[in-house]
């Protein structure tokens, strides 16, 4: 692949965010074999936001989730653009359970503008269910790799995204929120979005820089939709290497080194 | 002054006398992690923890150092919480104090950093851990960094509860955001005072993503207790016989 050259944190935002972008269930799909959705939270519903499941990735079962966007209005409207209710997170965390008791790694795929900020999210515990699942995911006795394929926005993308590994596309963000609410909260001026962008560190090689995440998977300028073989087969390779070097740990050892991780932060 | 819920006038050194608590209608001022502490534990006990850990400016963000010092010389506290070993009702506990007069308790990776050490001081104590939360959520200014706190503060409370030691959080008005959506929620008890704002996205954002007026008690303290989100609201001049009985009952067989 081609080194990108000069792209500013702003057109990496507007690049993150393309409807053409591939979503997770294309990652889904292309990388791992047989894979098998399961629904629901147990208790209120199933959320379209995220999905998850079991798949095999070179023949190892894994746990697979992701935040779903869609790629046209329609598929949006179904998918609720990607913002989960507090039940998707607990779907989540019943899946993660669930690899953790069959001892199979996790894989996560974020995606997301951020948790659903509605009533009914408020009313059955949305600050409740993010807080657990970060929690939770800090204690799991099974690999964990979380890969940041758009965007990831707040608490509604750490939700799914505490893991031993954090791994970001090139064009992808990880942010506290989305530069027009920083730009409006700090500026007073949600035009500034493109300032905000610069002054808030959000792009992949920033946040390698920052220690916050540990590879960074590279895209082709113009976006990941332009060269999707190539990086499914590069963050395929890399699971793989990820998960073979993790597994060799004791739990012990696999555990206070991701505690280790964000202790240090 | 006047009570701005029962529009009473009220003197100030009455109302301080009644810990802060309208005496004619019963609302509960927000309060400084100094006059908390005076509230909540026995006299000359408070010994404070992390208190070196202080501000740090990750995104180079302009004026925001600038502004946290002008901030500790008005508030005469140095970051928006306090945590410490002290005795409640003879009880020992590490306890942790936000302030929601410095940056409206938002949690950076000093507020984060102190939490933490607290924590990880009542797992080495084998003590319980109270957490009074009042907060607006992550420090914007630390971007990414203030994020990353969640994830510190929760696994640390992870830690905590494997080890087997008792943490109650009592939330106070208001608390929101990145603090509701890590350690506020993640209490064995859950507490809260009367009427408290207490939720993840803040009313004004839920309004604009819905484009309706929320009703009135939408995200109280009352409202979570409905919806099976706490365990008790309990009254200011409650609270420290409250917080000691559990601690109390609470106590390895």
């Amino acid at each position: 692949m081609k080194k990108q050259t000069k792209i500013t944190a702003w057109e990496r935002v507007t690049l993150a965010r393309e409807l053409e972008r591939p979503k997770a269930s294309d990652y889904i799909d292309a990388i791992f074999e047989d894979f098998i959705e399961l629904h629901g939270d147990r208790n209120f519903g199933d959320d379209k936001a995220i999905i998850g499941g079991i798949a095999t990735l070179n023949e190892m079962a894994v746990t697979v989730i992701g935040e779903q966007k869609g790629k046209n209005v329609k598929e949006n409207m179904e998918r609720n653009f990607g913002m989960p209710q507090p039940e998707g997170y607990r779907k989540a965390l019943r899946l993660m359970k669930q690899a953790e008791k069959f001892k199979r790694p996790i894989i996560t795929f974020i995606d997301t503008p951020g948790a659903y900020p509605g009533m009914g999210a408020e009313e059955r515990g949305q600050g409740e269910a993010i807080a657990k699942n970060i929690m939770e995911m800090s204690s799991l006795k099974v690999p964990i790799i979380c890969i940041i394929i758009g965007e990831g926005s707040s608490g509604g993308a750490l939700a799914i995204g505490v893991g031993d590994k954090v791994v970001m596309l090139e064009n992808a963000i990880y942010s506290i929120l989305s530069p027009e609410g920083f730009a409006s909260i700090l500026y007073k001026d949600s035009s500034k979005a493109k300032e905000a962008a610069e002054t808030m560190k959000i792009t992949a090689k920033d946040l390698k820089k920052l220690g916050i995440i540990d590879k960074i998977i590279t895209e082709p300028e113009k976006g990941a939709q332009n060269d999707f073989d190539n990086i499914t087969k590069s963050i395929k390779k890399y699971l793989i290497q990820a998960i073979r070097k993790l597994k060799k740990l004791s739990e012990e050892e696999l555990l206070e080194q991701r505690y280790q991780k964000y202790r240090i932060i | 002054m006047k009570c701005d819920a029962c529009k009473e006038i009220i003197y100030k050194e009455e109302l301080h006398k009644n810990l802060s608590v309208c005496p004619n209608c019963g609302k509960h001022f927000r309060l400084s992690a100094r006059r908390r502490i005076k509230q909540i534990v026995d006299e000359g006990t408070f010994q404070e923890i992390g208190k070196e850990i202080v501000t740090e400016n990750p995104l180079q963000f302009e004026g925001y150092l600038k502004k946290v010092e002008l901030l500790k010389e008005k508030t005469k506290i140095e970051e928006a919480v306090k945590c410490g070993i002290c005795e409640i009702e003879g009880e020992k506990v590490v306890l942790g104090v936000m302030d929601g007069n410095f940056l409206m308790g938002s949690m950076g990776s000093a507020v984060g950093e102190r939490i933490t050490l607290a924590v990880e001081t009542a797992i080495k104590k084998q003590l319980p851990f109270v957490m009074f939360c009042v907060s607006g959520g992550a420090r914007m200014q630390e971007g990414i960094v203030s994020l990353m706190q969640m994830a510190k503060t929760s696994s640390a409370i992870a830690k905590l509860n494997k080890a087997g030691n008792l943490y109650i959080s009592v939330l106070t008005d208001p608390t929101t955001g990145g603090v509701t959506a890590s350690f506020a929620s993640l209490g064995d008890i859950i507490l809260a005072e009367p009427k408290a704002l207490i939720g993840f996205a803040g009313p004004r954002v839920i309004e604009q993503t819905i484009k309706q007026k929320l009703p009135k008690g939408f995200q109280s303290s009352e409202f979570l207790l409905e919806h099976g989100f706490i365990d008790k609201i309990v009254e200011r001049k409650d609270m420290k016989t409250t917080i000691a009985k559990l601690i109390r009952l609470n106590k390895k067989s």
